[in-house]
């Protein structure tokens, strides 16, 4: 029986609209009538199916709230689904009995109960068409209880942070092992509002107080609160609890779901259900797909767009698009050889491949390096490292983290790259994502790795791990020496790598490369021009590992190769002459620093750097006027200016020449695509929307758009990015990169910025590369960046700046000089701020951090103060 | 004027046009502009408007009979005559903001007026927080800051109630309208600088939208000539020059337009509010009529940020600025040189 006449759910709280709300009576297993609550978006005052009627609905979400919470939690879900726009799903979010406005029965209902009340719920409102079950906290397992029994018109299940088993070795959640202390969980659960304001607390932002109250409306009394102890204790921790084969069951149960599509959306910073909770969840549901909101904590609902996630997962269930086969970009016409094939090939070459020129020097023949990769991999292998396994690698550039490289890839491990120029809070982010099974470290890392409690079992590397007492690379290989045995080679659509992004544009993403994709980047690198007989020097990290996979002789500078503002002309320079070398990798911001010290090169220093036929220069836009102070110090040296991103590098390639040639235009010139890569442009809308398809290249050209990139060695995926991966690729085969630019008659690609910099003014769509060029044209200006502030369309378009000499504090410029930025770019600019420094990424040091920037011009704009940049 | 063609211009028939409060830079820029392009204007003010080809007449806004007397025979009111202070008794206000506005309205429509422009102000709809990118919102009585905006967030509400078939009334709101002979924002910018007692608030960041006058007044007119219109009729419209500047920069361009130091002083938001409230009370006290230095709601005007989407506002009125900042610096500095 439903009944909607009355309920005793305040009149006004936010984001709930009142007529969801409905009470259904129904007899529950033991016979007795119970009056549950539901919150249903095909409720109404009278209890009738709303106007479309439930006939009109695809299915219906059934969401199922957690310990101390109630639907309440789920009402952004019922207000997306309410829109006209969204999918044709109910949403029903049920108030366990005890719980929220449910009827307080005054009994106790261990796990097995709730699931059976939820069952008796959901017969009761007549659910007999298709179910996603939708849960949090312990309501996952009860939903998943549910999706069990439900079979038959089960559709698919979401999951947001929720465990349904205890991992062996993890301890139990802190909260609750705190709040089941004898003699405390009556006070933190019923008498008090303990338990209910802390895990309330766990919201990230903070909620407001409204919303607070919302959630605390129910639970205003110990009486009303009772049921809130029942749940903690209903915890089974150990085998003897009464719960603990209901548990059992629903998490053995669950390799019965495996046609059934699955979505996880999770919240790192819980500290209730942690990375443990999570890997369990993911084993035993390997087809889910897995969304992690960084930032985001236990109360997933509130911190992040549940919502959001769940109307596209939704969209692509009903509309099944043909996943693509894997690699739907051209296929190489060779067939795939091996990223360590050249190493392979080099076994009793006793010339040198590898020279690191730091701490004195090493020098490295092919010979001696492929067979201490033979002996880790051997080493790894007996170590219990198996194919597929995640293992970060925290080793400097150098033959250390050469040979831990390939001897992983050889095994089929899954090398973790994540740059230390991240910082320690990216790096922390970066490591928690990718969640790695081992973790090669050096010392320091692996101190860091202890402090931070890192995931991974620990291997290290160098002198300084060996005092810590873990089996180190050394180790590693003499084990390996002693049974040289090797597993099978991992075949070529095998995970290889999860190369992390900058996190210049939000925190930074894993992409997932499998060892087809690594190969051809290895072979776009070569097409750069690189002979395989030449020496390079590489003090750029992504070349330093690739260096060897070429064929080339590398020789490492000393250098700190994670800060490229350290090297010298000098030291590059004896890298060179190490390894006779042709060819220079450098970051800009090493170039940078290799013109300012070129005047202390001696004779014979520079000798060897005029022997250098090609120089790349790569990661962040390099100005011409660089390349050209590096071609002084290099004069036989074609200076090129590779244009990519960790999700595929190398996209585009520009010579200085060209450069020259393109001139001035409203962006950055990056030249053609390389071999083997297409490029297209989805032209914007006058809201900075790109196309949904990319424009036909004959039609494009000039057209402002988001770059798309089509190329062998694009990632695979992002990693335990479900969301960013399907707007990455929604085009199959494509990649969308997030970056805005243009094609030119000639075609080359001119980089204007990054979409989510985009400035969407009443008059139209600007982009900030060009505007911040014309701005650093001024000789006044040192660098420049271009923000955009106000709501989308009608934004007004700021500069801030530094300015030579630069300021001691920030604030408005002078007139003259705000005069001068409007007669150089030409455009209303509304404001001009000088600061005495603009914030850059960590890694490259050059990349102007605009988002953060543009919260600050927003902040300060509106009247705030101008420091705190 | 504000898109009306040279075809639009010979086809009018020739409309009498009651313009309240002409005495005021605004007003006698309305005015003006409607007697230039050969509409027949009435004023009516306290103070001679000593306009050119204008009927004048002289009286109180809150005078029926006068009012009575000035809506005779005219086809269209632009009301502007208010009491526009910062400070002053709340009795003021009422009495000649919303009693004016609405002994207007009714004589108005007692005479067989057909279109009311009510002039108003950005700030009924101003809460205190800052303005960021935003349109017309409904006026708030309740919640505007000060007398003035909450007298005239009432007057706005009782003419947008008046819009009916026959009577097409429409609010227009220019925001911090300045211009040659401007008494309000730049005499009192210029004056102050030029005894040196001029202070920015904060560091004078805050993004604010203004008004050259041609501007506001050629919107005026637009909004008179489609006031009839059916995106128009019963809606308020914020007008400005949308370019809004820092109030550093524009402090510093009317200065330079005056030929006056601009302020080096500054004197923190939080000061500014308290010290504003604090000269508002003894200014009060002291029986002063003229504005005082600084109030609590001119503090909060000019350290947050007032800016607007005028995307609605052009559409509906088909209408854009003529005068760029630029351009409105340059003829207040002539101006300046030519006193």
């Amino acid at each position: 029986m439903v009944s909607g006449d009355r309920s005793m759910v305040p009149a006004e709280l936010p984001g709930l609209d009142p007529a969801w709300s409905r009470l259904v009576t129904a007899v529950d297993s033991e016979g007795v009538e119970r009056t549950w609550h539901v919150l249903d978006t095909a409720g109404t005052d009278t209890g009738a199916p709303d106007t479309a009627g439930p006939s009109g609905y695809a299915g219906t979400l059934l969401c199922v709230h957690g310990n101390p919470t109630w639907a309440y939690l789920w009402r952004h879900l019922l207000a997306r689904f309410s829109q006209p726009d969204a999918p044709p799903w109910r949403v029903v979010a049920v108030d366990h009995l005890d719980m929220g406005f449910s009827e307080r029965t005054g009994t106790v209902r261990p796990l097995a109960q709730r699931i059976a009340d939820l069952g008796t719920v959901t017969d009761a409102l007549g659910l007999t068409g298709p179910v996603v079950t939708v849960g949090h906290d312990w309501g996952g397992v009860i939903s998943l209880g549910w999706a069990l029994r439900h079979a038959d018109q089960l559709r698919g299940v979401v999951l947001t942070n929720t465990a349904v088993h205890q991992p062996a070795g993890s301890p139990a959640p802190t909260l609750i092992r705190l709040a089941r202390l004898p003699g405390i969980l009556p006070a933190a659960t019923v008498s008090t509002q303990a338990f209910l304001r802390a895990t309330l607390a766990l919201a990230n932002p903070p909620l407001p107080e409204s919303v607070r109250n919302g959630y605390l409306a129910p639970y205003r009394t110990p009486r009303r609160r009772a049921a809130i102890g029942g749940f903690v204790e209903d915890i089974p921790l150990t085998p003897e609890h009464p719960s603990w084969s209901a548990l059992t069951e629903v998490a053995q149960g669950l390799d019965r779901l495996a046609e059934i599509p699955a979505l996880l959306l999770w919240g790192p910073r819980d500290p209730v259900f942690g990375a443990a909770h999570l890997r369990d969840l993911r084993g035993r549901l390997p087809q889910a797909k897995l969304h992690r909101f960084e930032g985001a904590g236990h109360l997933l609902a509130e911190d992040a767009d549940v919502a959001g996630a769940v109307v596209r997962w939704l969209a692509d269930l009903d509309r099944p698009t043909p996943n693509p086969v894997r690699s739907p970009s051209p296929e190489p016409a060779v067939p795939w050889r091996p990223l360590w094939a050249a190493l392979a090939e080099r076994a009793e070459d006793r010339s040198v491949a590898l020279v690191e020129l730091a701490q004195g020097g090493r020098q490295v023949s092919w010979a001696l390096l492929w067979r201490r990769i033979r002996e880790i991999a051997a080493g790894l292998s007996a170590s219990g490292v198996r194919r597929g396994d995640r293992v970060a690698l925290l080793v400097p550039p150098g033959a250390d983290l050469t040979a831990a490289v390939y001897a992983c890839l050889r095994i089929g491990a899954v090398i973790v790259v994540a740059d230390p120029g991240l910082g320690l809070a990216g790096m922390n982010r970066a490591l928690r994502a990718a969640d790695p099974a081992h973790l090669l470290a050096v010392g320091r890392g692996l101190a860091v790795a202890r402090a931070l409690r890192w995931p991974g079992r620990r291997f290290g590397a160098g002198a300084g791990a060996a005092m810590l007492g873990v089996t180190t690379l050394g180790r590693l290989a003499r084990i390996g020496a002693g049974s040289p045995e090797l597993p099978p080679a991992p075949g070529p659509d095998d995970d290889a790598a999860v190369l992390f992004t900058s996190g210049s544009t939000g925190p930074a993403k894993g992409a997932v490369y499998t060892h087809r994709q690594l190969a051809a980047m290895r072979d776009a690198l070569s097409a750069l021009g690189l002979d395989p007989k030449a020496g390079i020097v590489a003090a750029f990290a992504p070349f330093a590992l690739f260096g060897p996979a070429l064929g080339a002789t590398s020789a490492i500078p000393d250098m700190k190769l994670t800060a490229p503002r350290t090297l010298t002309a000098a030291a590059l320079a004896e890298a060179a002459v190490a390894v006779d070398a042709s060819a220079v990798f450098a970051a800009p911001a090493a170039l940078r620093n290799v013109v300012e010290t070129g005047n202390a090169l001696d004779d014979r220093q520079r000798a060897a750097l005029a022997n250098v036929e090609l120089l790349l220069s790569a990661g962040a836009p390099v100005p011409a006027v660089l390349l050209a102070q590096a071609q002084a110090l290099m004069p036989g040296a074609q200076p090129h200016t590779p244009y990519g991103m960790t999700e595929v590098l190398p996209v585009t390639d520009v010579t200085l020449d060209e450069i020259v040639k393109a001139g001035r235009g409203d962006g950055v010139c990056v030249g053609r695509p390389v071999p083997g890569v297409e490029v297209a442009i989805a032209a914007l809308d006058p809201t900075g929307t790109p196309a949904e398809q990319p424009g036909s290249a004959a039609g494009v050209t000039g057209v402002t758009g988001e770059i798309m990139v089509r190329a062998g060695h694009v990632k695979d995926r992002y990693d335990a990015l479900w969301l960013t991966e399907r707007t990455s690729s929604r085009n199959p085969g494509w990649h969308r990169t997030g970056d805005v630019g243009y094609l030119d008659p000639d075609g080359r690609l001119w980089v204007q910025g990054r979409l989510a910099h985009v400035l969407t003014t009443p008059d139209g769509v600007l982009t900030p590369v060009g505007i911040e060029q014309d701005v650093e044209s001024l000789p006044q200006i040192g660098r420049a960046a271009a923000v955009g502030v106000g709501p989308r369309g009608v934004m007004q378009l700021v500069v801030v700046a530094e300015t030579r000499p630069p300021v001691r504090r920030a604030g408005p410029a002078e007139p003259k000089l705000a005069d001068a930025v409007r007669a150089v770019t030409g455009l209303p600019v509304a404001a001009v701020l000088v600061v005495p420094t603009l914030p850059t990424d960590i890694r490259h040091n050059s990349k102007i951090d605009r988002s953060r920037l543009g919260r600050w011009a927003e902040r300060v704009l509106g009247g705030g103060r101008p420091g705190g940049l | 004027m504000g898109g009306t063609g040279a075809r639009g211009r010979k086809a009018r028939r020739i409309v009498k046009i009651l313009v309240t409060g002409a005495s005021g830079m605004l007003g006698g820029a309305v005015a003006t502009a409607l007697t230039l392009r050969g509409d027949r204007v009435r004023v009516l003010q306290r103070r001679p408007a000593s306009l050119p080809g204008v009927e004048e007449q002289r009286g109180d806004i809150t005078d029926p009979a006068a009012v009575s007397v000035a809506v005779d025979g005219v086809d269209a009111v632009v009301h502007l005559a208010a009491k526009v202070s910062m400070t002053g008794p709340w009795s003021q206000f009422q009495r000649i903001n919303i009693g004016g506005t609405a002994t207007l309205l009714d004589a108005a429509r007692d005479a067989g007026v057909t279109r009311f422009v009510q002039v108003s102000s950005p700030s009924v709809a101003h809460h205190g927080a800052g303005l960021v990118g935003v349109g017309a919102d409904p006026a708030d009585p309740d919640r505007a800051r000060g007398n003035y905006a909450r007298s005239k967030a009432s007057a706005e509400l009782l003419a947008l109630a008046a819009d009916s078939a026959g009577f097409a009334a429409v609010a227009v709101r220019p925001h911090l309208v300045w211009g040659p002979g401007d008494t309000q924002l730049v005499a009192r910018i210029v004056e102050r600088a030029r005894s040196g007692r001029l202070a920015l608030v904060g560091r004078g960041t805050a993004l604010i939208d203004t008004t050259y006058v041609g501007n506001a007044a050629e919107a005026i007119v637009a909004a008179l000539d489609r006031a009839a219109e059916i995106d128009v009729h019963g809606r308020a419209f914020v007008v400005s020059n949308g370019e809004p500047r820092m109030v550093a920069e524009l402090v510093d361009r009317i200065c330079a337009a005056a030929g006056v130091t601009p302020p080096r002083l500054r004197v923190p938001v939080a000061v500014a509010k308290a010290g504003g409230s604090v000269v508002e009370r003894l200014w009060s006290s002291l029986g002063r009529t003229e504005e005082p230095p600084m109030t609590r709601f001119l503090a909060e005007q000019l350290s947050t940020a007032h800016w607007f989407d005028q995307r609605t506002t052009r559409e509906a009125l088909r209408w854009s600025p003529t005068v760029s900042l630029d351009e409105g610096f340059a003829r207040l500095a002539a101006a300046y040189r030519a006193s």
